[in-house]
């Protein structure tokens, strides 16, 4: 019979249970709480080597303002919950300025526009809130422009013959995703929606469209798909280099990697040596320490003078090319180099 | 007089956590003054109000010897429903909320019939309807995130006051829940038959206990739960997130096996699954108190959830 089970064993369990607690607690790194003022900043995640370099930034520029600095982040890229549980959280720790990179755009918004009235200061990081205008300031690449960097160098690269482009996007509705999207296709020099459009620009020169979430597999399956599609295409358009990445390896696949002109935005170090492989043929090369220690900066100088940022500040990009093309400014892999983000 | 020692029983597998919960508390409290505070706190409820009520939906399965295992996209596409009713199809917003708990409600009667009727193992079928529910989500909001929610459909994220402290009415209607389906598991004929259903389906049918309409009910039941979960996550993030729904999915189900209800049917008491809801919920927030990463809660959750199956295990293979 069930009630038979010997209660002490429970007890035991329930003793184990706590122990065990106690030792992952006592192991996490721990902070002994200063008076220094707070700064928070949230990621999309925690382990992407993009905000791994955002973070180190942050924290750099925390010590140098004397400010104790939070991290949080959502769970997955599109995790918008636990963004809000993460600002909720730094709050209540005494935050008084939130540094964040959001995983929707617009779902943050309401939560944001909570913590603006309690006073906190909020800054969005690498990529804007929709309406813009929810967040006090915003600090980011202008996507719009890395998009016009590779989009000009593909079309300089592919000289006369007609464009066949394939573009692997992000995901439907994110603003990076339309600016890059559109940037590109303006720097091509085909009709584009303007930066503020989260519509994703399509003319006929663009004859496949896959959405890869910014993952590595996905861009390959997406590939795969746009040359079952048509296999003619010769210019390649990737949201980030993971996606990239996976495209190479669905045109290695059909042997077709040396007739696409590979072209991608981020500027990490795996993507600096896709580069230097010549698997990419150009990057747009965007910041994040720039970025983050720009925010920590401007929120420090918030705590001690009461001065609001505001508008939206460029933190720059620049065109990484493995071989220059005469009319497009760009820079060798060696520069690249030198101020990418993740493993070297 | 079996009835009472089973019901203790089951208490038991309640307070190992409820002493890891305290614990935690005493931990964090003694770490940084911020923690224990009634504002910090009542925060702390009202993060976990959505978990914690598809975990109350998800309970009631367990409790058949069953699993749910698209309760979290159940409930992101009842927001959804709700939502994009109420704003550009112009739907009254009671209305709407209704559209919504019905559209979950549905799903559960979906996986109610084909685990009864058709006999299919819940696992599986709720593994197809995690993904129909999904795949539904984003074909009805297009894959955006429905804004300008009306005021009225967030109104269980506003706030009254209680002595100095703000609580959401979603926390209100959370505990009330909790309170009606504890009332229900151990006072009720339908509550001992769930807890008979779960224990010994063959000898549940064999006394009489109706055991197919129980577990309908059951499936059905849950999915309004869910439904319910859905009005709490619009009120909590005052959008329609087509995104939302895969987090609380696998939540829920730790938050249950926290709790100590069993996962093998028959055995565990409600209360356990917000006990378990809360541990989740007490790790993130003190973490981020003493400015420790929160990946550590996912790592402590993840051992104790493994804690608590092995407890269950252990303790059944001595009842044999």
């Amino acid at each position: 019979m069930r009630a038979q089970v010997p209660i002490p064993r429970s007890f035991m369990m329930s003793v184990l249970h706590i122990a065990l607690v106690l030792v992952a607690l006592t192991t996490a790194p721990a902070h002994a709480h200063a008076p220094l003022p707070i700064i928070g900043l949230i990621t999309k995640t925690e382990t992407n080597p993009y905000f791994v370099k955002m973070k180190e930034g942050a924290e750099a520029a925390a010590r140098e303002n004397h400010i104790r600095l939070l991290t949080g982040a959502g769970r997955a890229d599109n995790d918008n919950a636990g963004q809000v549980t993460a600002m909720e959280n730094m709050i209540a720790a005494g935050a008084s300025v939130i540094l964040i990179t959001v995983n929707d755009a617009k779902a943050i918004v309401p939560s944001i526009r909570k913590a603006r009235a309690k006073g906190i200061l909020v800054i969005a990081l690498d990529s804007p809130t929709d309406p813009r205008s929810a967040t006090d300031a915003l600090f980011a690449t202008d996507n719009y422009r890395a998009g016009m960097l590779i989009g000009q160098y593909a079309r300089a690269a592919l000289g006369r013959r007609p464009a066949k482009i394939a573009m692997l996007d992000l995901f439907p509705g994110h603003p990076v995703g339309a600016q890059r999207h559109n940037g590109f296709l303006k720097g091509f020099g085909l009709l584009a929606p303007d930066a503020s459009s989260v519509a994703l620009g399509r003319p006929a020169e663009v004859v496949c469209m896959a959405d890869s979430y910014g993952d590595q597999q996905k861009g390959r399956t997406g590939m795969e798909n746009c040359l079952q599609k048509n296999p003619d295409i010769d210019v390649v358009y990737t949201i980030n280099e993971p996606t990239a990445a996976g495209a190479h390896k669905a045109l290695v696949a059909a042997r077709k990697e040396k007739g696409a002109i590979l072209v991608s935005v981020d500027g990490g170090c795996p993507g600096i040596r896709q580069v230097a492989a010549g698997e990419l043929a150009a990057t747009a090369q965007q910041y994040p320490v720039r970025m983050a220690a720009m925010g920590v900066a401007a929120g420090a100088a918030f705590i001690r003078t009461g001065h609001r940022p505001s508008g939206y500040t460029d933190t720059g990009v620049t065109l990484i090319a493995g071989r220059p093309i005469a009319g497009v400014e760009s820079k060798d892999v060696k520069a690249g180099m030198q101020s990418c983000f993740g493993d070297r | 007089m079996l009835r009472r020692q089973v019901g203790a029983l089951a208490w038991v597998g309640v307070l190992g956590p409820l002493l890891a919960l305290v614990l935690a508390c005493g931990f964090f409290a003694s770490r940084t003054d911020r923690f224990l505070t009634a504002d910090n706190l009542s925060l702390v409820l009202q993060q976990v109000m959505v978990v914690g009520v598809i975990a109350l939906g998800q309970t009631l399965i367990i409790l058949t010897a069953g699993v749910d295992l698209s309760c979290g996209m159940v409930m992101a596409l009842g927001s959804i429903v709700m939502t994009r009713l109420a704003t550009s199809a112009g739907v009254p917003v009671p209305l709407a909320i209704a559209a919504g708990i019905g559209v979950a409600t549905m799903f559960g009667l979906a996986n109610g019939f084909l685990v009864t009727v058709v006999r299919l193992p819940p696992f599986i079928v709720t593994l197809g309807t995690m993904n129909i529910a999904f795949a539904l989500t984003q074909l009805a909001s297009g894959a955006q995130t429905v804004t300008d929610v009306p005021p009225a459909l967030a109104i269980l994220g506003n706030t009254v006051t209680i002595g100095r402290t703000s609580v959401v009415y979603g926390v209100g209607l959370m505990l009330a829940l909790y309170l009606v389906a504890w009332f229900a598991l151990r006072e009720t004929a339908w509550g001992r038959h769930v807890y008979a259903v779960g224990n010994a389906p063959e000898a549940a049918r064999l006394s009489g206990i109706p055991t197919r309409r129980v577990l309908i009910g059951v499936y059905v039941l849950a999915g309004a739960v869910y439904g319910l979960a859905s009005l709490l996550s619009v009120a909590r993030t005052g959008v329609g997130d087509p995104n939302a729904g895969t987090t609380e999915n696998l939540d829920a189900i730790t938050a249950v096996v926290l709790g100590g209800t069993s996962l093998f049917g028959g055995r565990g008491v409600i209360v356990g699954s917000l006990v378990g809801a809360l541990i989740i919920g007490v790790f993130r927030n003190g973490l981020t108190l003493i400015g420790v990463v929160s990946v550590y809660q996912i790592l402590v959750t993840g051992i104790l959830v493994i804690l608590a199956v092995a407890a269950d295990q252990l303790s059944r293979g001595s009842a044999r």
